[in-house]
């Protein structure tokens, strides 16, 4: 936008410009208004209001002990996947960086191809492999190595790993942009300079990609938190995130109000985490560019 | 006349203009409202299609698995667009305290009169049985199959692994019938015996299950040994292949009702279908289509059922006895929802 003191002689024209610009986006902000602002505004207001204007639905949030366990819950999985994901998406996306274009499209091809596949088939199709009777157990019972089946699924473990193939993807793609734009120079100006492989990673190129982890961290830890059908499936039922806790409230309990707590309160700590890491790296910088 | 299915809850949003318009011309007609899928089915051939042409009108269909939250929206909004509802015989009597229901007038009701006391309330009838049984792998016991609640939680003599539903319904009920409560003396509850006894047998316990389907696929698969689970769910598993059989000894009978929601657009005619879908011969075509037994135990003496299919039915009158009768008036008693919110604790211990 121009910044001027002089008067400007276009400022009518300016104005008429933004008000076309306003009325073409208007449809936009309708859609917005009407599938996400209404909503949620509606959910607010039911958390606080029950025959009057209540904050009993927040008093049992921070004071119920099942409250805060699920929360606790809900945030250590998040965390354990977020770091698991990390560890297995770093050198896919650091492959798909340093390998020529053909086969970084592939790489990265086969990383979007779950997308393809509904969460739910992929949490059923990870009971077919962890259970009992599951392949996993089978082959390991075929190669002697194990005598009795291993509890792999209905219980936190598979949860994280079900989760873990689901999210990351949301890894990947942030760490990969990342990289792209890390200039090839510097590892070279770092070789050429006396530098080892390793010591040019870790001096150079890890530094850098710092924002591609933080994007990804972020990513993947914030959707993991809202996460329902896959621990729903794969947790056996002792596996209650914060999600399934907003379900059960409706559900079994016929709590709308109880329910709209406690998504508020997820959603406020999601934009709070959204909000914190916006004050170290610009995400859209990292999402939405390549 | 017919029934027409309209399809969805996007029915229920779209209002009455939307999808009464099926029914235009007719004299009379009503929105019915089940749970979908092969029971819907079944009771349209059975027991809809049938009352419809009987009495002359239209009953037009609607379908959601979870009828309660929709209840308490319409009813709130002040115009209800459905009439009668067929629901875990829970909400009929909740709605009913929370002015959510009609009272039924039972001088018209007839057939649901003659029912016994027990299986009707002041705002619901009930419509059919099923029943949460003690369900097993014939592979893992070939013989000396468990065959009590006592069984399930004896981890020694029938080593395995279990689930549960993840639901205090009839959960708490085979905690205590385990503990050695009989069956026609649980109610009211001793909850606090009952999650004692529930302790005990939780390490044991791989799975807690939330959905019917997942049930079925626990004991298909052999992720479990044996479980809580539905009849119906059992047998139909069964019918597959799969080696699996259940005991109706101290199950716990569960019914689904038929209520009206309170200010229904079409009452007096809901009221006379109310009447007509308890009719005992409607009532002996349900089991011919599907594994639920009829609400009404007079069907049983209309020689529709044949002696071999009632015997496999959960509410025909020997394999009754044998079971507990859920009691929705406690569990819809300030004791009985105390139990349901201690329940969610108990499950993130």
């Amino acid at each position: 936008m121009p910044t001027t003191s002089v008067p400007d002689p276009s400022q009518k024209h300016q104005r008429r410009e933004h008000a076309l610009m306003l009325a073409l986006v208007s449809p936009a902000l309708l859609v917005i208004l009407a599938l996400i602002v209404l909503p949620v505004g509606w959910l607010a207001w039911q958390s606080v209001y029950h025959d009057g204007f209540t904050l009993e639905n927040y008093r049992r949030v921070f004071t119920e002990d099942i409250y805060w366990r699920s929360f606790a819950l809900t945030f250590e999985i998040s965390l354990a996947v977020t770091l698991i994901a990390l560890l297995l998406g770093y050198p896919v996306a650091y492959l798909a960086n340093s390998v020529p274009k053909g086969w970084s499209i592939l790489i990265l091809a086969l990383v979007v191809l779950p997308f393809w596949t509904s969460v739910l088939v992929r949490a059923y199709a990870w009971l077919a492999l962890l259970q009992r009777t599951g392949v996993i157990n089978q082959f390991l019972r075929y190669l002697d190595v194990i005598s009795e089946p291993l509890a792999l699924v209905h219980n936190t473990f598979g949860t994280v790993v079900a989760t873990v193939h689901i999210l990351l993807p949301f890894m990947v793609l942030p760490l990969y942009a990342t990289m792209q734009k890390i200039p090839a120079d510097l590892m070279q100006a770092g070789a050429s300079l006396g530098a080892s492989p390793s010591l040019t990673f870790f001096r150079v190129f890890l530094p850098l990609s710092m924002p591609g982890v933080l994007a990804g961290c972020t990513m993947v830890f914030v959707l993991c938190l809202g996460f329902y059908i896959t621990p729903e499936l794969l947790g056996g039922g002792r596996t209650v995130m914060v999600s399934m806790l907003v379900s059960r409230n409706v559900e079994l309990y016929n709590q709308f109000g109880a329910a709209s707590a406690v998504a508020v309160v997820l959603l406020v700590s999601v934009l709070a985490i959204f909000f914190v890491v916006s004050r170290f790296i610009s995400l859209d910088r990292v999402l939405g560019q390549k | 006349m017919t029934t027409t299915r309209n399809v969805g809850f996007g029915c229920a949003l779209l209002g009455a203009l939307a999808c009464g318009g099926t029914a235009a011309g007719a004299a009379e007609q009503i929105t019915f409202v089940s749970q979908g899928g092969a029971y819907q089915q079944a009771q349209t051939v059975a027991i809809l299609d049938p009352s419809a042409k009987k009495l002359g009108i239209t009953i037009n269909q609607d379908s959601i698995p979870d009828a309660w939250p929709a209840i308490k929206t319409q009813v709130g909004s002040g115009k209800p667009i459905w009439d009668v509802v067929d629901t875990p015989t829970g909400n009929c009597l909740r709605g009913g305290e929370q002015g959510l229901m009609e009272k039924l007038d039972f001088s018209k009701i007839p057939n649901g009169a003659a029912m016994p006391e027990a299986y009707r309330s002041p705002y619901s009838v009930s419509y059919e049985f099923y029943s949460s049984v003690l369900a097993y792998s014939q592979k893992t016991f070939p013989k000396d199959a468990p065959n009590s609640w006592a069984d399930f939680w004896d981890v020694k003599k029938f080593p395995g692994r279990r689930a549960l539903r993840n639901h205090p319904f009839a959960t708490l009920e085979a905690a205590l019938m385990a503990d050695g409560v009989a069956p026609d003396k649980l109610y009211p509850l001793d909850v606090d015996r009952a999650f004692k006894k529930l302790e005990e047998i939780r390490p044991h316990i791989t799975v807690w299950w939330t959905s019917g389907a997942q049930s079925a696929q626990l004991l298909n698969d052999g992720e479990v040994d044996m479980e809580m689970a539905w009849n119906g769910r059992v047998s139909a598993v069964a019918k597959e292949g799969a080696k699996v059989s259940f005991t109706y000894n101290q199950g716990i009978l569960q019914s689904t009702s038929l209520c009206i929601l309170k200010g229904a657009p079409n009452l007096a005619t809901a009221v006379k279908f109310i009447n007509e879908a308890v009719d005992p011969v409607h009532q002996a075509n349900l089991p011919l289509h599907i594994d639920y037994g009829p609400g009404n135990p007079k069907a049983f003496e209309t020689n529709v059922i044949k002696p071999e299919r009632a015997a496999q039915l959960p509410s025909e009158p020997s394999n009754a006895a044998k079971q507990a009768l859920m009691s929705y008036a406690w569990w819809s008693s300030p004791a009985g929802e105390a139990a349901e919110k201690r329940w969610a604790s108990f499950m993130q211990k």
